[in-house]
């Protein structure tokens, strides 16, 4: 505990912990619109396309601070989902395709830019490379006041347009309909994500970012049907995460922050999924088991007087797994047997079961019912 | 060219040529972005590799990674499964999950080695030439060229004799079935060829530039020809043509070999987006404009029909009204009204009038009744 409160005093960490939760706060919120309009891999290509737009605004304005970097990142990255939507409209190429193309060709540019630098006679690229995979001890103050200002955009253009782009993510068509200007918000949307994104590329790196985004609202997805709960979920898994990371990479210098982030960000999703309020595989896979399972006293009722009707006068009753047989393969009738027995619809000899007088004219009636 | 500069290109040029055969199917299945992932996870297979053999470039590496994105692929469809999420969320899921692990093992437990993030990354062709094949003390030229080769001739071997199966269950996979075809093979069976090819090259040309060299080529084929046949052929030879156009770039302005690559790619694909004979976009632009010129002489022919009972000089038929009828420019109403006479569709009643020739009437008949 004493040691966790050096922690919090120290300052790095303070940078780390503070920017990387914010950034986690900032992705997750914004990451639902992505999720919920299927866009979640748009994330990852944006990160990867902003790769030379740092390294231009690098060779351009000579200076590494984070909001040069971030402007230039943020140019490619637009650049990007523009062609990315150009080509997915006008062509019989595929989304997928287009995204392909986009990451890779920008990514590949970035890294001929990276090592046309290298080659510079003032080379004082240092760390510009650690975009790639992120660094979050190089957090300093500055940058993480730029992060704050840049994650208060979003999150105010968000609350400002919040009606809006809840009718153009769940419903495009009656949005336009309605008179909204559906390009723009769309256009909104995509800008925003390219902001978020390169918010977390310093901390997280280009590689991970795109998991930021999405895994957040995966989770939250998972717990709510509700828009805006869902973004406070998403925003709370995403902050945690980041904190998490941030914490648990302070134990040691070699622990790298973004992976981390990641690696918590997955185990949270994959407790939703499991555990998830309504939707949950547990929950799924319980109802499944007991409804294949546990069959129902009348359904029961009914195989065993279609049996005795089929075979009447010529046995006196059937053995269990007959009656099963009848009620279909894998279910479980001991339960409904006995219940029929309690209720004196039912009786057992020898292993034989057969109906009784009163369970008779039942089944007779429930087939009745069935008819009607 | 130096012998050492003839090997860099040599081995660019397999690499593309490797790279475009599974992705060209890829492409087709819609799996571009199972490619990303998979080209991110095989890092966490030759970390794993690496910790039981410390041995770069061993055998037990390109297994490791091979599997690795077997288990990729089954972790994204096991996610879209659970019908919680979506297939794009389950790729941005799965993907950085298996790549973070990777990273983390390599930082924790083999900084010291020769392996991190950076090779597998970004590779450099360069460097990669330098690793030679030394059989009884002969060399052989780079161990990379050989297994490039050998892995293009795999995939092109493959390709070939699974020509059918492969057709037939990325089109049509019920026909597929029925045929006795299991699509989750074939599907299997190209994720595996996409593993094996992203490992063999991404000491070259590291694993994120690998997408490019599977994804490109194939699609800026798609935008040249519907003929799979010739859609294949062009994917390796606009891969190999890059990789040429590549090199020299590097060559030129001393940079990293794959990003020039990946340029040039760049570059031939938005050229051919743009000019494509049928599907570019500025084919697409023409086309548009044209169809909006043919329905605005149509609409015009209808319009003077629809008023043609009105009287040889009304307000409908006068040439001036077009623009506050229909809603055209001045310039758009001269020029359609031009072509429709040009056409002998109009015909002019003095300089302002305009009404129907009998081949205009009949038009605007046949288009009513259609």
């Amino acid at each position: 505990m004493e040691t966790f409160l050096q922690f919090l005093n120290d300052y790095t960490l303070r940078n780390v912990l503070l920017g990387t939760a914010w950034i986690g706060v900032v992705a997750g919120s914004l990451g639902t619109f992505a999720f919920l309009r299927r866009q979640s891999l748009l994330g990852d290509v944006i990160s990867h396309a902003t790769l030379p737009g740092i390294v231009l605004a690098f060779l351009v304005w000579q200076r590494r601070e984070i909001g040069v970097l971030m402007a230039g990142a943020a140019g490619t990255g637009l650049l990007a989902t523009v062609l990315i939507q150009v080509v997915d409209a006008r062509t019989n190429i595929k989304r997928d395709g287009a995204m392909g193309v986009a990451l890779a060709v920008f990514f590949g540019v970035g890294v001929l830019l990276l090592s046309l630098i290298q080659n510079l006679p003032t080379a004082s690229q240092a760390g510009l490379d650690k975009f790639i995979f992120g660094q979050a001890a190089a957090l300093v103050q500055s940058d993480v006041t730029v992060l704050l200002a840049a994650g208060g955009v979003v999150l105010v253009a968000l609350l400002l347009l919040w009606r809006e782009l809840k009718i153009v993510t769940f419903d495009p068509d009656f949005a336009r309909a309605a008179g909204f200007r559906v390009t723009v918000l769309e256009g909104v949307i995509v800008t925003l994500i390219v902001v978020t994104t390169v918010m977390g590329l310093q901390t997280v790196g280009v590689i991970l970012m795109s998991a930021m985004l999405i895994a957040p609202a995966a989770a939250a997805r998972q717990w709510t049907d509700r828009l805006s709960i869902m973004v406070l979920v998403a925003a709370l898994v995403g902050g945690a995460s980041g904190a998490a990371g941030a914490v648990v990479s302070a134990f040691g210098p070699q622990i790298p922050t973004g992976p981390v982030v990641v690696l918590v960000l997955t185990a949270l999703v994959l407790v939703s999924l499991f555990l998830g309020r309504k939707r949950g595989l547990v929950w799924h896979w319980r109802r499944q088991r007991r409804s294949r399972k546990l069959a129902d006293p009348d359904t029961v009722l009914g195989a065993l007087g279609a049996l005795e009707s089929a075979h009447a006068g010529t046995v006196r009753g059937h053995p269990k797994a007959v009656v099963r047989m009848a009620v279909g393969q894998s279910a479980q009738i001991g339960q409904a047997l006995a219940a029929l027995r309690e209720a004196g619809l039912a009786d057992e000899h020898d292993g034989d079961w057969s109906l009784t007088e009163r369970g008779r004219s039942e089944a007779g009636r429930l087939a009745r019912d069935q008819r009607d | 060219m130096s012998s050492l500069e003839f090997e860099i290109l040599a081995t660019a040029m397999t690499v593309s040529a490797a790279c475009a055969i599974p992705g060209a199917y890829l492409v087709l299945r819609q799996m571009s972005m199972v490619a990303d992932a998979i080209s991110h996870t095989v890092l966490l297979g030759i970390v794993l590799a690496f910790l039981v053999v410390p041995l770069y470039g061993h055998p037990l590496m390109v297994f490791g990674a091979s599997v690795m994105g077997v288990v990729t692929v089954l972790g994204i469809d096991l996610l879209k499964r659970t019908g919680l999420v979506r297939e794009d969320a389950a790729i941005g899921i799965t993907f950085p999950a298996l790549f973070s692990l990777g990273v983390l093992l390599i930082s924790l437990l083999a900084r010291d080695a020769h392996l991190d993030e950076h090779t597998v990354f970004q590779g450099d062709l360069v460097y990669s030439v330098f690793q030679r094949l030394e059989l009884a003390g002969r060399g052989y030229g780079p161990m990379t060229l050989w297994k490039m080769a050998g892995i293009f001739l795999l995939n092109g071997a493959l390709a070939l004799r699974f020509h059918r199966e492969l057709k037939i269950a990325t089109f049509d996979p019920v026909l597929a079935a029925t045929l006795g075809i299991s699509p989750s093979l074939v599907h299997f069976g190209l994720v595996l060829m996409t593993s094996v090819t992203a490992v063999g090259a991404f000491d070259s040309v590291g694993s994120i530039l690998v997408i490019g060299f599977m994804v490109v080529p194939p699609v800026t084929a798609r935008l040249l020809t519907d003929s799979l046949a010739r859609y294949l052929g062009l994917s390796v030879l606009l891969g190999c043509v890059c990789s040429l156009g590549g090199f020299w770039i590097a060559k030129t302005v001393n940079g990293s070999v794959g990003g020039s690559i990946s340029l040039v790619m760049g570059a031939m694909f938005l050229a051919v987006l743009m000019a494509s004979p049928r599907r570019g976009l500025v084919a697409d632009w023409r086309r548009r404009r044209r169809q909006r010129v043919e329905f605005a002489v149509r609409m015009l022919v209808i319009h003077l029909f629809q008023h043609r009972t009105l009287g040889q000089r009304t307000e409908e038929n006068h040439a001036g009204h077009l623009e506050a009828h229909l809603g055209w420019s001045a310039e758009f109403s001269r020029r359609i009204t031009e072509l429709a006479e040009a056409r002998g569709l109009i015909r002019r009643v003095d300089t302002h009038w305009l009404g129907l020739t009998s081949i205009g009437e009949q038009q605007a008949e046949q288009a009513l009744a259609g």
